[in-house]
């Protein structure tokens, strides 16, 4: 990386090609010699044919986002070359399948063409029109000047299980297409290039935020997992189901989102740690079930991975339009709680206190992410795995003994009432939907009294639970001329944009609701400017702001086309901004 | 050992005099008892109905959940817990019109453990209107001219799908009806119980009984072929006269049975404590 910090590699073709696989076999291979990457993948919600994209974001310290500016694209269409070609910058590469198409010289300054004979290279080397793919691969390390070695052994890692033919094959394909690019390419001539470290950290992962919060479910003895799939959640359920005879969990696909709800529920009531995970759309479908786990105060963890909506709007695409409806879905009134992890590092840590509250406070609580960070995969460290597992007043046998005439919705100081877990002596009750009194028995509106102070309970763990709340986090100076506010994952591409905004600093919001708003106010208080970011068309978080707090924001920032931010808008904007009102 | 009164609780039932809501309930408290169950080993899920409000009067785990939605909360209670006997109460609403899917699907995957549908051809709780089970031609508030659906019949539904033990009982034949709660609560799978629940006020009360008593009749328990679908089929959909008793019972491998996980222990008994990553973290490098 001599000219720039973050070298960005792209590569577009068709549906069902392999681009990701691939490319995911490069990221790897970067990772392996202790680059960081960040990537993202661009697709239709169909399975094969239509345009693909799989992009990646490199460099040798840790990168939180995907960069557009491209530095080296393969194009293996002349879709994918139009769609991807104005990214590319000046002095980049272009490699495109000269088997499949030629393109026009024009709009494209600066930037080199070459072309890449996908099949004649994989027919002269007998490789099959599947592995085309890793000849764009050997191709791209011939370039970058990047150690072949590594990514022969990557290949090596990864197909392991696939058989030594696979392994030979592809290793294969990436030698053919380097040996080509070395001869043909002129690398000498490519400006950018990619070398291993030297100090290798020792203990880095590659994942998307799917993979944490399944690791962080893991981790923290969730049990049950009922789910049906709906992108962009369904890489969670793949992996629970891939991890679940290793970890012990019990996955199951139900027939409908209502009965994966209520499932969760059922195994919560029962005593295990349980999950749900589904969409937007899917979610819809639950929401009698979100009340009905407040009104029972059944421990409930709901992940919920955004995409843009109305109804199924673009399945396979990103967005943050869920949040004000996650604060309000469900009838009636009661607690929730929304956790916005903005990576995948935080998609683990926040998935463990999911849990302990979900329990501690007898509640349902959402882990609120979207298809970016879900499915794009991030260097990051391995986890601790410290988690301190809180599972909140839970009574045993023991305990239940001592106890004459066990209420399950005693009527306490805090408003938690402890629990017995179905199948202990002394603690039978009935978990209830209908307002009931403290045993749970349904109960009618001429118990006035009985009904307000059930309602007063359930609402009497608000002040604890709020004190509770994983707490804002200001990045970058304390004091700037403009503060961003964003909630997850806006965070990553506003942390990269800040390294060309130095009077900028950026206030994460991990825990949008509920809000406290002493919490709020101090965390803003002496910022001048306030600019919310947010992935959306309303402002959401702002609006929740200046309901709960009366605080309002001076300026907004929005995006809603289906994209996450990018840093260079971000620095645009930001940099507008300033200059028009700063 | 418990009584059928100890999985009876002192709150006063709120359905109407002689509701065949009664007998059901006597049964199935009944059957708990003969087995040897214990109330705190039994998990019931209720639905919202006239049939549900029984979940203030039964003594043992319950859970009173929405309108549509007792088997998947059961289901689950099963998964977590399959040393609990786990019996989900619903009505022909709840069961074959707002649940149905779950009715449907609950067939197919043979959890261990018992469903009852409370027939009384009419949404109760609601103040009578037409249900799934309607028969054709029948009056309700919601049926002026008369019902013009094709009435559902659970039963042949549950064949259908694939349940492994499908039933009917009378709710006013208590000694009976005990008889057949007993073998669907032994049943090694979901086993699926209709009721015929005689609804005293939507439908006239002396007609309701008269008609049932003059058109069931008891399956031959010794000489009724419970291995054979088809004719299960076939039987369950008669009209004329209404056959009570065990239709159909298979043997086949629970959906529980399948999983590793929960062979030697329940879900519920392994603590929850810290999983070692390594093999994960391995695939994620
Ligand atoms: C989601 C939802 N829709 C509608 C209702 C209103 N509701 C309550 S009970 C009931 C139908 C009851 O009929 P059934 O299930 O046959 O039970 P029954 O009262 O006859 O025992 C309905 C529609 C509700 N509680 N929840
Ligand atoms: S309305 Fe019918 S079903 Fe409901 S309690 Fe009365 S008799 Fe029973």
């Amino acid at each position: 990386m001599t000219k720039t910090e973050v070298l960005t590699w792209k590569i577009g073709g068709v549906a069902g090609a392999g681009q990701q696989v691939a490319g995911l076999i490069f990221a790897k291979a970067c990772s392996r010699g202790g680059l960081f990457t960040f990537d993202s993948s661009e697709y239709p919600s169909r399975i094969r044919g239509g345009l693909v994209t799989y992009r990646l974001s490199i460099s040798n310290k840790p990168v939180t986002a995907i960069y557009r500016s491209t530095q080296l694209l393969i194009a293996l269409t002349q879709e994918a070359f139009d769609y991807c070609q104005p990214d590319v910058v000046s002095g980049g590469v272009i490699l495109y399948d000269s088997d499949t198409f030629k393109p026009g010289r024009k709009g494209f300054d600066g930037i080199k063409a070459y072309p890449l004979p996908l099949k004649k290279l994989g027919d002269e080397a007998g490789i099959p029109p599947l592995a085309a793919n890793m000849l764009a691969i050997g191709a791209t390390v011939a370039l970058l000047k990047y150690d072949l070695a590594i990514v022969r052994q990557t290949i090596a890692e990864v197909f392991r299980d696939k058989g030594s033919e696979v392994v030979v094959m592809n290793q294969k394909a990436v030698q053919a297409g380097f040996d080509y690019a070395r001869k043909n390419l002129e690398p000498g001539k490519f400006p950018f290039t990619l070398s291993p470290v030297k100090n290798r950290p020792a203990d880095k992962i590659l994942v998307t935020a799917s993979d944490m919060v399944a690791l962080g479910a893991i981790s923290a003895g969730c049990k049950f997992l009922a789910s049906y799939p709906m992108t962009p959640a369904s890489p969670i359920l793949h992996d629970l189901i891939n991890w679940a005879e290793k970890s012990g969990m019990f996955v199951i696909q139900p027939e409908d989102e209502i009965s994966a709800i209520h499932m969760a529920i059922g195994a919560a009531y029962a005593g295990v740690r349980s999950m749900t995970a589904t969409s937007g759309g899917g979610f819809a479908l639950m929401t009698e079930g979100l009340a009905l786990a407040a009104m029972t105060e059944t421990p409930l963890v709901i992940v919920e991975g955004q995409r843009p909506g109305p109804a199924t709007g673009l399945p396979t695409w990103t967005a943050q339009g869920d949040l004000a409806y996650l604060t309000k879905a469900g009838h009636g009134e009661f607690i929730r709680v929304i956790l916005a992890p903005g990576d995948a590092a935080e998609a683990y840590e926040l998935t463990g206190q999911a849990f302990n509250l979900a329990e501690k406070y007898q509640i349902p609580v959402f882990i609120l992410l979207d298809k970016y960070i879900l499915e794009g995969h991030q260097s990051i460290a391995v986890p601790a795995n410290n988690f301190k597992i809180e599972r909140g007043e839970i009574l045993t046998e023991k305990d239940l003994a001592g106890i004459k005439g066990y209420k399950r919705y005693l009527n306490t100081k805090t408003g938690i009432s402890p629990r017995a877990i179905p199948g202990c002596r002394g603690g039978i009750h009935l978990a209830n939907s209908d307002e009931h009194d403290e045993f749970g028995y349904s109960i009618e509106g001429f118990s006035a009294k009985v009904v307000a102070e059930q309602a007063e309970k359930r609402f009497r763990k608000l002040s604890r639970l709020l004190a509770e709340l994983p707490k804002p986090k200001l990045f970058g100076p304390k004091k700037a001329r403009l503060t961003l506010l964003g909630w997850g994952s806006t965070k990553g591409p506003v942390l990269e944009a800040m390294k060309d905004l130095p009077q900028v600093n950026y206030l994460h919001i991990t825990a949008p609701w509920p809000m406290s708003e002493s919490t709020m106010k101090k965390a803003l208080q002496g910022q001048r400017r306030i600019v919310a970011i947010e992935n959306n068309f309303t402002g959401q978080f702002a609006e929740i702001l200046r309901g709960q707090t009366g605080i309002k924001v001076t300026d907004r920032i929005s995006k809603y086309n289906g994209a996450q931010f990018y840093p260079d808008e971000i620095v645009a904007q930001v940099k507008r901004l300033i200059t028009s009102k700063g | 050992m418990a009584q059928a009164k100890d999985f009876q609780t002192n709150n006063k039932p709120t359905w109407c005099p002689a509701c065949g809501n009664y007998g059901s309930y006597a049964a199935l408290t009944q059957a708990f008892a003969e087995l040897g169950l214990e109330p705190h080993q039994v998990v019931m899920t209720f639905d919202i109905g006239c049939n549900g409000n029984g979940a203030n009067n039964y003594r043992l785990y319950g859970f009173h959940s929405l309108h549509g939605r007792t088997i998947p909360v059961a289901t689950a209670v099963k998964l977590a817990n399959n040393d609990l006997t786990v019996v989900a109460l619903s009505g022909d609403g709840g069961g074959y019109g707002e649940g149905g899917n779950h009715f449907l699907h609950a067939c197919r995957r043979n959890v261990n453990m018992t469903l009852i549908i409370h027939n009384n051809e009419r949404y109760s709780l609601t103040t009578g209107q037409t249900s799934p089970t309607t028969r054709l031609g029948d009056k309700t508030k919601t049926a002026l001219v008369g019902s013009i659906d094709q009435p559902l019949n659970g039963p042949q539904i549950a064949l259908t799908a694939g349940a492994t033990f499908v039933a009917r009982g009378f709710a006013d034949d208590t000694a009976s009806l005990k008889e057949i709660y007993k073998r669907a609560l032994t049943h090694k799978g979901f086993s699926v119980v209709e009721l015929l629940q005689p609804c005293v006020i939507f439908y006239d009360a002396k007609n309701i009984r008269d008609e049932y008593r003059s058109k069931i009749y008891k399956l031959d328990s010794k000489n009724w072929p419970t291995n054979n679908r088809q004719a299960a089929y076939q039987k369950a959909g008669e009209t004329a006269r209404l056959p009570i008793g065990i239709f159909f019972q298979e043997a086949r491998p629970t959906f529980e049975s399948h999983f590793k996980a929960l062979a030697n222990q329940t879900l519920v008994s392994r603590p929850t404590e810290k999983v070692d990553l390594t093999p994960f973290l391995k695939e994620l490098k």
